[in-house]
């Protein structure tokens, strides 16, 4: 008896994995095909309507404004209302919130690059699974790029946090 | 350009935002599509499947919404498409896919993790991050349509 109680606490996962994990799988799937019906019925995930938002200077498609503020419009009073009340989420364990504030030369610099990798495709990594069902052969491009170019910042990061130097 | 498309483009966008919110108020989460992808990719365990039940929902959004109307683009063409051949394609997308990567992952976010969570959030990281990536973007754009003589 007693043995097979210490037997059972030899199973039971680690602290780190969260105990619902299938509910939290669950809700991971609805969210993501959810956010991905709305990139699509937005025509985000269509790369020459993106060009044609960011083409101040051509024949201005405004449309993608109203995506971004239909979004914050609902996410910004709901998260004020409900977030800031709560000790944690419904099913996970605790809020997993961006903890940097500073402004530091890593968010400038990735975010003008992102921007121009943004500007020569009309394509952001949302809109870019979004679109891989369709199979089309550019896509898959883009990706496995964005992934390389994902992994040799993770590096350039680590290689300066190790060296040191301040920002 | 018509008022029916504005609207069609809000309600996407208020899609977009409930499901930002409710990744957040049931797992704890910012949906940052860039950062979880990188995590999905550079981790194993357990903890981590939710990412890739997420990117599985992602790659399944359109399939859910096609039978009513709305639609995946039939080409991946990018802001050089003027002259477009597969080659210089290919080179386009090789080209914007490693900036948008390298990007993305020093910046911590791309338009969802930075442009509506962290907007909403109110913070000044994610602000100044979507005004700069939104302004590099229009000049970016505006150098390859209008200022390199149209290539």
């Amino acid at each position: 008896m007693m043995g097979e109680i210490s037997d059972k606490k030899q199973v039971v996962a680690p602290p780190t994995v969260e105990a619902n994990n299938t509910k939290l799988n669950f809700m991971a799937l609805f969210t993501g095909i959810l956010l991905s019906v709305g990139l699509t019925v937005s025509t985000m995930v269509d790369p020459a309507r993106v060009i044609g938002f960011l083409d101040i200077l051509g024949a201005w498609d405004p449309a993608l404004v109203f995506v971004m503020l239909g979004a914050i419009i609902v996410y910004m009073p709901l998260y004020w209302l409900l977030i800031p009340r709560k000790r944690k989420p419904l099913l996970g364990s605790e809020f997993h919130l961006p903890s940097k504030v500073k402004v530091d030369r890593f968010l400038v610099i990735g975010a003008v690059t992102f921007g121009i990798g943004w500007g020569v495709t009309g394509i952001c990594p949302g809109p870019a699974i979004a679109n891989i069902s369709k199979g089309n052969f550019f896509i898959f491009i883009f990706i496995l790029s964005m992934v390389v170019g994902m992994l040799v910042a993770s590096k350039v990061n680590s290689s300066i946090m190790c060296s040191g130097k301040s920002i | 350009m018509s008022i029916e498309t504005f609207i069609q483009a809000f309600i996407g966008g208020c899609l977009i935002g409930l499901s930002a919110f409710l990744l957040l108020l049931f797992n704890g989460r910012i949906a940052g599509i860039s950062g979880i992808t990188f995590t999905a990719l550079s981790t194993s365990g357990a903890a981590n499947h939710w990412r890739w039940y997420f990117i599985a929902g992602l790659i399944m959004g359109p399939i859910v919404a096609q039978p009513f109307g709305f639609t995946l683009p039939d080409s991946i063409v990018g802001a050089f498409n003027a002259s477009d051949t597969i080659l210089e394609n290919i080179l386009v997308m090789l080209l914007g896919g490693i900036l948008v990567g390298f990007g993305t992952q020093l910046g911590s976010g791309c338009t969802s993790g930075h442009g509506i969570c962290g907007i909403s959030r109110l913070s000044f990281r994610s602000i100044l991050a979507t005004c700069l990536f939104m302004l590099s973007g229009f000049a970016t754009v505006a150098l390859i349509k209008h200022g390199l003589g149209g290539i």
